[in-house]
């Protein structure tokens, strides 16, 4: 071989490697939903939530189970029961190159609240707040109106910016629960172009093609451990089919949510594999015991059968929970006994809260206690394009309550349609979902158990009547007792008390798929995000 | 002519007033857009903070008047979910849409009109029936279908072309585009071919049984009778006179193509104004939803002008009596 030719080959071989190293070094991910923008205030909903966790940091960390971890705050605790210190990281620089400090967390509290056209602003989660602190540059004092425990919790919900990005002195920023008065805000348009999209995460925004993809590279100042991945482009892939055909051609590497079909021909393919984890949505029916009447019964002689709690628990242990799991959810779910799997802030370990015994003779025999041996006629409300086989579900308790007398029709729509109705309460018995935000079990008791209270925030997402003074009392306990063990304990409680009430009936967990290329790995996380810091070369 | 740009002018704003009003209270007999976009922890007091915030506690007159108002001011409204301005939004997905369905034309043209004129000239013959065959699959094979097996054969199967989305774009005039991206086009391939094959048969069909008609008619025979080469004969003669009812019927394709080209945008992910409809219909996004509807007659509207104006310029008859009348 002559020394040209030599160097030839050489120069080849080194430029497959170089390709091959760069090509290692790129994560494609099919997204099935898009978020609405890249402002990190704009809009509290999943797929947005995601994409700020890779381009700025919270406060406080959650990890793949939802439990808190120090991010950009190292420590925290409560002081008083009304006030909580937050020692933060030293040495955090944001990609501006402007140092991180106490003024730019007050920074992002006083901006959430005034978004411009925000359709879900993060107010949830800062309206604690009443006061800060700032001893040093490094520490945070925030003092509550009452005790609140959940304020770390609730602090690792929304992304922090920076306030010397916007040409604001933090110093000067006065912070009252009303308003800060006129600070320079940036607008999402700028969060969307890049301009805005200074933070601390592991990735910084390349750029943001609506409809299209969104593209990230590794941020070299990041605090934390750099993640393996150069750079990230996530694909927006909301169709399951074009974003499963997608993962097969190759053009991604891994894809969010493969429908349940897909999943045998995913793992039987080689270079291809599936991960998966329970999730924090419990999908549930709830009953409108409190209304009088109750819309879409038929056959109660205009009584309320659900006003019951014989009723109530007849219509949760005719359903065959395991069947729904194993036959139509492809096993890709968990049998549920209460509103959130075990493992989590304020559940039952395992073991504890079992699904309920599914028993055809006793909820029939209930059934005839209660007064309705002949049953009755129920309408069942259900969406059919937000959770996983949801109308599916519903048809099959129907049959399955048709073996107790009971008479269903099964009212499946879209869910622009069923969340409207289902809030000017005009479904007696429907099924729907509900994923615990804080990770916690006070998340779901709170929304769907405790009586409506524009006051205490309570009873969100209970269209029912439902009311039970003893659960509220616990929950509003469990809600200012700042000490963890004492709280699970009084949360535990609290669900308790509304399951065995038979408030609702809890129907399975649902289980999260990711496919992928089986050169990467992730852990599956109960909030269902798809961080791509997280996302990891496979072991071999 | 200018009186007859003017009625179509007012007639068509006619129709985009109907369909403000039908989309609007359409959209809002469907539900509430807050009851899908806010977050579930949100309280009873923040939800109703946001409805009031855009301004969904008003009664539904009202709020229909204070679109209209501002529509006249040519502010077609924010959407409820990205918060940018309807028109801004649509624009974006426009050019990615406009380049799709264009390419389609060209491609539908391409493969049509010489298979069709072919197909007329032999159609007694087994070429003839082998294309008009074709056609009924054209015609019949359902657009998603034909796209799904396109990426299955040559995206995953061959793995030649890519399956889904947008490619890399380039900048010309301030609107992104692929087609002249060097890495661009190869995403376009698959779905403008799906967006065409339909519409290839339609011309193919249309090209035939005008090349049937026109071969009868004395000026070919006079042309052979000439000695005039028969490709000449077919390909000057002939398709200048059975372009007509092709250019009025390509004209209607492209409208729908360009408005209705959702499926095909489905299926291969790709980022058009298909898409951004069907998710705003799924999110309730009445602003961009009633936006993108108006903008549509607007397409329709225009095209069918050209359509008519290429019409007097493609037909000498229609011409003559336009400047003699």
């Amino acid at each position: 071989m002559n020394p040209s030719r030599k160097i030839f080959w050489f120069l080849m071989a080194s430029l497959l490697l170089w390709v091959s190293a760069l090509q290692a070094k790129e994560l494609r991910i099919g997204l099935a939903a898009e978020p609405s923008s890249v402002d990190p205030h704009f809009h509290n909903l999943g797929p947005n939530n995601q994409l700020w966790k890779t381009i700025f940091d919270p406060l406080v960390g959650t990890d793949d189970q939802q439990r808190v971890y120090p991010r950009l705050a190292t420590s925290w605790r409560a002081v008083t029961p009304t006030s909580w210190e937050f020692k933060l990281r030293t040495g955090v620089k944001f990609s501006n190159g402007s140092t991180f400090d106490a003024y730019d967390i007050i920074y992002t509290v006083c901006r959430i609240p005034v978004v411009k056209d925000s359709p879900s602003r993060f107010t949830t989660y800062t309206k604690a707040a009443i006061r800060f602190d700032v001893p040093d540059p490094h520490t945070l004092i925030v003092h509550t109106s009452s005790p609140y425990p959940l304020l770390p919790v609730d602090f690792s919900t929304f992304a922090i910016i920076s306030a010397k990005a916007n040409s604001v002195d933090g110093k000067s920023i006065k912070f009252t629960p009303d308003g800060c008065g006129a600070l320079k805000y940036p607008e999402s348009a700028e969060f969307n172009d890049g301009r805005a999209a200074v933070g601390t995460g592991p990735y910084l925004l390349e750029s943001f093609r609506r409809g299209e993809d969104i593209r990230l590279k590794r941020n070299p100042n990041h605090w934390g451990q750099a993640p393996q991945n150069e750079t990230v482009i996530m694909k927006s892939l909301t169709a399951d089919g074009p974003r499963v055909a997608a993962l097969f051609a190759g053009d991604v590497d891994l894809i969010e949510s493969p429908p349940l079909q897909d999943l045998a021909r995913i793992k039987a393919n080689k270079n291809m594999k599936v991960v998966q984890g329970i999730s924090n949505r419990i999908i549930y029916i709830h009953m409108a015991s409190g209304m009088n009447p109750a819309p879409g019964l038929a056959g109660t002689g205009g009584k309320n059968p659900l006003a019951d709690v014989r009723v109530r628990e007849a219509l949760s242990i005719a359903i065959n929970r395991d069947a729904i799991v194993s036959r139509i959810m492809g096993g890709v779910a968990i049998a549920a006994g209460e509103l959130l799997p075990a493992g989590m802030f304020g559940a039952h370990p395992v073991g504890q809260m079992k699904p309920p015994v599914f028993d055809i003779d006793r909820a029939k025999r209930l059934l005839t206690e209660a007064g309705y041996p002949q049953g009755f006629g129920i309408t069942l409300g259900t969406p059919n394009d937000r959770y996983i086989n949801d109308a599916q579900v519903a048809q099959a308790v129907a049959q399955m309550w048709a073996r107790i007398g009971i008479k269903v029709q099964v009212d499946a729509m879209t869910s622009a349609t069923f969340f409207s109705r289902r809030n000017k309460q005009e479904f007696g018995v429907y099924l729907a979902g509900w994923g615990s935000g804080t990770g916690e079990m006070s998340s779901p008791l709170k929304a769907l158990l405790a009586t409506p209270d524009k006051k205490t925030g309570f009873g969100a997402t209970n269209p029912t009547g439902y009311s039970n003074k003893a659960l509220d009392d616990n929950l509003t306990q469990a809600l200012q007792t700042v000490d963890d063990a004492a709280r699970e304990e009084l949360l535990r409680k609290t669900s308790r008390i509304g399951m065995s009430d038979w408030a609702i009936i809890p129907l399975h967990f649902e289980v999260t798929p990711w496919a992928m290329n089986s050169k990467f790995s992730m852990s599956p996380r109960v909030d269902q995000h798809t961080l791509p810091a997280e996302v990891s070369f496979a072991k071999k | 002519m200018l009186v007859y740009i003017l009625r179509r002018l007012a007639q068509s704003l006619f129709v985009v007033g109907a369909m403000m009003v039908i989309v609007f209270f359409g959209v809002y007999l469907i539900g509430n857009p807050i009851d899908i976009l806010i977050s579930p922890d949100a309280s009873l007091q923040e939800i109703e903070d946001t409805k009031i915030r855009f301004g969904f506690d008003r009664p539904i007159h009202v709020q229909f008047l204070q679109f209209v108002g501002n529509a006249a001011q040519g502010d077609l409204g924010r959407s409820f979910v990205h918060g940018e301005s309807a028109v801004k939004l649509i624009l974006h997905y426009m050019p990615a849409t406009l380049e799709l369905a264009t390419l389609g034309l060209v491609f539908a043209i391409a493969l049509g009109l010489p298979l069709g004129v072919y197909a007329g000239y032999r159609a007694e013959q087994w070429q003839g029936k082998a294309i008009m065959t074709g056609t009924i699959f054209g015609f019949s094979l359902p657009n998603f279908w034909v796209g799904m097996l396109f990426i299955l054969f040559f995206s995953v199967y061959l793995q030649w072309l890519p399956s889904t989305g947008r490619g890399e774009t380039v900048e010309i005039l301030g609107i992104h585009l692929s087609v002249f991206a060097p890495g661009g086009l190869k995403y376009m391939l698959l779905p403008a071919l799906t967006l065409a094959l339909y519409k290839a048969s339609l011309v193919a069909r249309l090209a035939r049984a005008g090349t049937q008609e026109a071969l009868m008619q004395d000026y070919v025979k006079f042309a052979r009778a000439k000695g005039v080469s028969e490709s000449r004969i077919l390909f000057v003669h002939v398709l200048k006179n059975i372009l007509i009812p092709i250019v009025a019927v390509l004209g209607l394709e492209l409208g729908s193509m360009i408005a209705f080209a959702v499926v095909t945008e489905t299926v291969f992910a790709w980022p058009g104004m298909g898409k951004l409809l069907i998710d705003s219909i799924t999110k309730l996004d009445r602003p961009v939803i009633v936006a993108y509807l108006m903008m549509t007659v607007l397409v329709f509207v225009t095209i069918n002008l050209v359509v008519d104006l290429l019409y007097t310029w493609l037909d000498p008859r229609v011409r003559l009596a336009g400047e003699t009348s």
